[in-house]
């Protein structure tokens, strides 16, 4: 049977705000579990720009958003989060102690409240915007490889300009029958060491680059024979039976919508005094609440978090006395950090 | 200045551009479907728009980082632009764009 794993709060969505989550419901002695799609923390600020400046963060004139996950993983530490990457928040049920999270890997979580601090929603593979592709998802198109085996034998072809296109054109050119890379330039936006690898598989004649654009799908009951593709000299047909596309990533709000919680479009409403929703121990931070002057700002979802946890602690310490301090004085609260200021001073 | 956008129905609407925003922001301002997920930052081409006529021609040639971001974007052309790394201005009276399959 699958482990189930209990804690005091559930945090869907590893991005800045629900690293800082964590911080805030630690000082407020609860406990915290994280789920990501993602392959490793941060959001946004891991996928979109990671190397991008951000200069509004109150105190750091400028950093990146890879260096500010780096930073809140540090700040998070002591509370020792546990994080379930790699997979998405499928299912949130009530339970009689709170809340059942069941993830689409089939990570179960138990806690007494959820923190709901996904953002624009999960990062889930572009998909081109081809009529009908449905039909050939999960039986000849695909967006990433689960099982190599899958591509054994076959005539694939591999859409994309970047690291992933790359490393599965090197990984998969020894296993399938015949193998194109379709790319829209002669220019690849990846390590320069698999763009190699990549010209050198063309050079020796294992695999063909194709400058190209696929327009269309052809083929029957999702079985693919061939793509509609468009180059410089127009409209022609590459015969293939599977293809692997790579164009990034992009956000889709997926199974929240489903959780039961008031929605308003895309977005969750909630209650500006503690960021509950409309179902109480379900709170809402940053980019996926909306309130009258909502501003999408990290630095007002470190806010939110902040009175989020201060309600968080009367629903995981019922009948303990929420004390207000400040971690510049408070040595319970140093404790918690494991800080020792005196020591720091001399 | 005058900004004419053609939406992902096909239906233009004459929108003003503020001097100094980018398209995107102008678009969204006056609730053309556009995604632009990054918010601007030229870091998701959700808001790949063809620029039509001849203001191709125009308008300031795309950075190298443009144009890369461009390779996550779908059906691009050589009239294909992200729209938030446009910027409105006096000089673009006039200016049409048309918003790209998957940038809705």
């Amino acid at each position: 049977m699958t482990e189930i794993h209990k804690t005091d709060a559930v945090i869907i969505g590893a991005g800045p705000i629900g690293l800082f989550a964590v911080f805030e419901l630690g000082l407020n002695d609860i406990k915290a579990h994280l789920i990501d799609i993602l392959d490793r923390p941060g959001g946004q600020c891991a996928e979109l720009y990671p190397e991008k400046p951000i200069y509004d963060i109150p105190a750091i004139p400028v950093c990146t958003g890879a260096e500010l996950t780096t930073r809140l993983m540090e700040q998070i530490k002591p509370f020792h989060p546990v994080f379930h990457l790699n997979q998405m928040a499928e299912k949130l049920e009530k339970i009689a102690e709170g809340w059942r999270i069941t993830s689409d890997r089939g990570t179960v979580i138990e806690a007494k409240i959820v923190i709901l601090a996904a953002g624009g929603g999960s990062f889930v593979p572009k998909k081109p915007p081809i009529k009908g592709i449905e039909a050939y998802e999960n039986q000849s198109v695909f967006y990433a490889v689960r099982k190599m085996d899958t591509f054994r034998g076959k005539h694939l072809a591999i859409a994309g300009g970047g690291d992933s296109a790359m490393d599965w054109v090197i990984n998969l050119q020894p296993l399938a029958a015949s193998l194109t890379l379709i790319h829209r330039r002669d220019e690849f936006r990846a390590a320069p060491d698999s763009v190699s690898k990549m010209r050198a598989l063309v050079a020796e004649g294992k695999m063909q680059l194709k400058i190209a654009q696929i327009m269309g799908l052809k083929g029957e009951g999702g079985k693919l024979q061939s793509l509609v593709v468009k180059d410089d000299k127009g409209e022609s047909e590459h015969v293939c039976d599977t293809l692997l596309a790579f164009y990034g990533l992009t956000m889709r709000l997926g199974p929240v919508a489903q959780f039961g919680v008031a929605m308003e479009g895309e977005l969750i409403p909630v209650n500006t005094a503690n960021f509950e929703t409309s179902v109480p121990g379900v709170f809402a931070v940053g980019d996926i609440n909306v309130y009258p002057g909502k501003m999408k700002l990290i630095l007002s979802g470190f806010h939110e978090a902040a009175l989020m946890a201060k309600k968080a602690f009367e629903y995981i310490h019922p009948g303990r006395k929420y004390r207000f301090q400040y971690t510049t004085s408070s040595s319970d609260l140093q404790e918690k950090l494991g800080v020792k200021p005196d020591e720091r001073a001399a | 200045m005058k900004l004419y956008v053609t939406d992902k129905d096909g239906k233009e609407h004459t929108l003003e551009g503020t001097n100094d925003w980018s398209v995107m922001e102008v678009m969204r301002e006056n609730g053309i479907e556009v995604l632009a997920q990054c918010g601007g930052s030229c870091a998701c081409a959700t808001c790949h728009v063809y620029v039509e006529g001849d203001w191709n021609s125009k308008l300031p040639p795309p950075s190298e980082e443009e144009i890369g971001m461009l390779d996550g974007a779908f059906e691009v052309q050589d009239n294909s632009r992200l729209s938030c790394q446009i910027k409105c201005s006096p000089a673009y009276e006039g200016l049409k764009v048309k918003v790209a399959p998957g940038s809705y």
